[in-house]
């Protein structure tokens, strides 16, 4: 199984993304792409599928039909680490629609954005394959202040130390 | 000037471990070329024709004399003995190795400096205007808020992989002297009908390849709310900015596709989720930046006497009237001055300083002006606050040291990007364009004749040299793998910036200055009394500078 980052530690991924819209399911627990997930995911639910969908970098949280604050992941990709929108879509998830389980950076992030993503909310991350996890999770620790609010830090740097 | 606390230096620090790391993992084959390119390019370090260059943040252009002293050791230390002042109001070091980069930040952040985000496709260095604080005609001191809006974009988490570079730029005064109408945001201090603060908020203005004059989207924003204005504007940007194509993917072409009335109404609506969150700056927080730019303790001169002091020795000496009355500006304090430094010597490229010129500034910064050195976009530097009773021996200082010369904002005060020279991305040179030029029109006589004249170079379209806004703007363009250069004319900077227009088909470099000769004979044979050059463009139209040109 592949491996991901997940909350800290290295993790076994025992989630399989769906890529394609059409044909047949695989077996197991399934990250839907949208399209498919405003189709038939509530229905895959009901027959006891365990379901999570994931956005392409051009969608919105918006655009999620139906109720995915209770789902167990969502991802959203990250087509190429140059591709930042991921950025501001997992914030809107996590502080506008008020997601709590897993958010997944899916796709290539590096490692050297892991300190913005948990910034943006992520808190699971598939890396590009060259990229050794354990080693990575160094990167989760590169910054230990910050300025501005986000996901993780509700106060500015100016209404905490003044 | 703004001092670092605990956690800004805890920041900068942290970042030159990341980057220390970061080098490591490249140099062992752990990070691809490509990735490395977007991670090194955020600590604006670009690898050029000859060598990397290294642009280092100035922010809005304030330096104290130990930052300059500590940039003349690294250009020392690190690279070949100089450094070269951008337009935008960064420093740029030309031949570091790649491999001395993490000790070259360590040296900057000893003194609070460091390089993030002076490139790459995030939010850029703020610019501001080089006379902050002392200008006559200013209504707000633009500083504080350049550096509470530094703090909110450095790092920030979602704002790191726009579609593409972010420029912003405030002005506090009534002349515009820092381009906001050619910024991808432009911000104007004003004060509304019952004398609150607030900005005049511009978007989607910028040179490059596609110019264009920013559009006002909000005519007044109350100052407390600028972060979570600005993170609204950014948000949009970032979620629908244009990302299949580089060259459409700054904001200004989004702002154009939606049209500013739509883009601004989304805006809002984006605000109103933002608005009176925590990032709303408290008046503790503006109390607290605003303490870091107060009035210095200036001396009381006797005005009599200085004025009569001055007088007399422009009488005597033609050439302190001159550079009196070309590189002196007027200040807020009676009895100071600003004094513009140029560092448009003849045979030296606009922009460059060696390690020994950058000390003995340091050293008269600390004699004259407080500690203090500003660079302007135009390339030049600023002590923004000399006694009057000193401008006779501070002179003598500056000719002795090659800073005197007095054409501060006449034709040979050329804004000029390293071009060909050093820059991969230029189609040709401009750094010996502007020397050939300097050297045609040398007789001080007729540059003042001229009067006001900005002339503007860029060795591409992307228009680091803003020739767009230059009265006369010169572009370097290849044609078949020949360097020739685009002449423009009519542009300007300021309250009613304007874009320059393409006279004709390109000249030779060799033609360059010939032609120019021909254009500004015409305006000294055409011109109305009182009228700059830019002015009798403006009245005559194109058409009679192009039979010149052509002729």
């Amino acid at each position: 199984m592949p491996k991901l980052i997940c909350n800290g530690t290295v993790v076994e991924d025992s989630w399989v993304r769906v890529t394609e819209v059409a044909g047949e399911l695989p077996a197991g627990k399934l990250l839907l792409p949208l399209a498919l997930w405003n189709e038939r995911g509530e229905a895959l639910q009901r027959e006891g599928r365990e379901i999570g969908l994931w956005l392409a970098s051009d969608q919105l949280p918006e655009d999620i039909q139906g109720d995915f604050a209770q789902l167990p992941v969502i991802g959203v990709e990250f087509p190429t680490y140059a591709d930042g929108r991921g950025f501001s879509i997992g914030r809107l998830l996590r502080q506008r629609y008020g997601f709590r389980n897993e958010l997944r950076a899916v796709g290539a992030p590096i490692r050297d954005q892991l300190s913005y993503l948990c910034r943006c909310g992520f808190n699971a991350f598939e890396l590009a394959e060259h990229y050794d996890p354990q080693a990575a999770l160094a990167s989760l620790r590169d910054f230990t202040a910050s300025y501005q609010t986000a996901v993780d830090q509700e106060l500015p740097k100016f209404r905490r130390h003044g | 000037m703004y001092q670092y606390d605990s956690i800004d230096k805890q920041i900068v620090n942290e970042r030159v471990a990341q980057f220390r790391d970061q080098t490591r993992r490249f140099l062992a084959g752990e990070i691809l070329d490509d990735e490395f390119r977007a991670l090194r390019l955020q600590n604006g370090l670009y690898i050029q024709r000859l060598a990397p260059m290294l642009r280092i943040s100035i922010p809005y252009g304030m330096l104290s004399s130990s930052q300059l002293r500590r940039l003349a050791h690294i250009a020392r230390r690190f690279d070949k003995g100089y450094g070269h002042f951008t337009t935008r109001q960064n420093m740029q070091l030309n031949w570091p190795a790649l491999e001395d980069v993490p000790d070259i930040l360590a040296d900057l952040a000893e003194v609070e400096m460091h390089a993030i985000q002076t490139s790459g496709n995030c939010i850029r260095n703020f610019t501001t205007d080089q006379f902050a604080g002392v200008a006559p005609d200013e209504l707000v001191d633009p500083r504080p808020w350049c550096e509470i809006m530094r703090q909110w974009a450095t790092f920030h988490p979602e704002f790191a992989f726009l579609p593409r570079k972010f420029k912003i730029a405030v002005s506090g005064s009534e002349q515009d002297r820092a381009a906001i109408q050619v910024h991808d945001i432009g911000l104007n201090l004003v004060h509304n009908a019952d004398g609150e603060l607030g900005f005049q908020v511009l978007v989607g203005g910028g040179l490059g390849r596609t110019p264009v004059i920013g559009a006002e989207i909000r005519a007044f924003l109350p100052a407390k709310h600028i972060l979570t204005y600005l993170e609204a504007i950014l948000r949009l940007y970032n979620l629908f900015g244009r990302r299949d194509n580089k060259f459409k993917a700054r904001i200004k072409i989004l702002v154009k596709a939606m049209g500013a009335e739509e883009f601004a109404h989304r805006v809002e609506a984006e605000w109103e989720h933002l608005r009176d969150s925590p990032s709303t700056l408290t008046d503790a927080e503006i109390a607290r930046a605003q303490s870091f730019f107060t009035t210095p303790d200036y001396a009381s001169v006797n005005l009599d006497e200085v004025g009569a002091l001055l007088n007399d020795y422009r009488l005597q000496n033609l050439d302190f009237g001159r550079w009196m009355q070309r590189n002196v500006q007027a200040h807020k304090q009676p009895g100071y001055a600003a004094v513009t430094l140029s560092l448009k010597t003849v045979g030296i490229p606009p922009g460059d300083v060696t390690s020994e010129q950058m000390e003995a500034i340091a050293d008269l910064a600390d004699v004259y002006s407080f500690g203090e050195i500003r660079t302007t976009h135009e390339q030049n530097l600023v002590l923004a606050d000399v006694r009057q009773d000193q401008l006779i021996e501070l002179w003598h200082r500056l000719k002795a040291l090659g800073f005197g010369s007095p054409t501060v904002g006449t034709l040979n005060d050329i804004i000029c990007c390293p071009g060909g020279d050093f820059c991969s991305l230029a189609n040709a040179k401009s750094i010996p364009v502007a020397e050939a030029i300097q050297r045609k029109f040398d007789n001080l006589d007729y540059l003042y004749d001229l009067g006001d004249l900005d002339l503007n170079i860029s060795g591409c379209m992307n228009a680091c040299g803003h020739h767009h806004v230059g009265h006369i703007g010169i572009l370097g363009v290849d044609k078949k793998g020949e360097e020739w250069y685009q002449i423009q004319l009519g542009g300007s900077q300021g309250n009613q910036s304007a874009l320059a227009e393409v006279l004709g088909p390109s000249f030779s470099r060799d033609q360059v200055p010939e032609v120019l000769e021909k254009l500004l004979a015409l305006y000294l044979d055409q011109r109305q009394p009182g009228e700059r050059f830019v002015d009798t463009y403006q009245r005559l139209g194109q058409e009679p500078f192009k039979a010149v040109a052509y002729a």
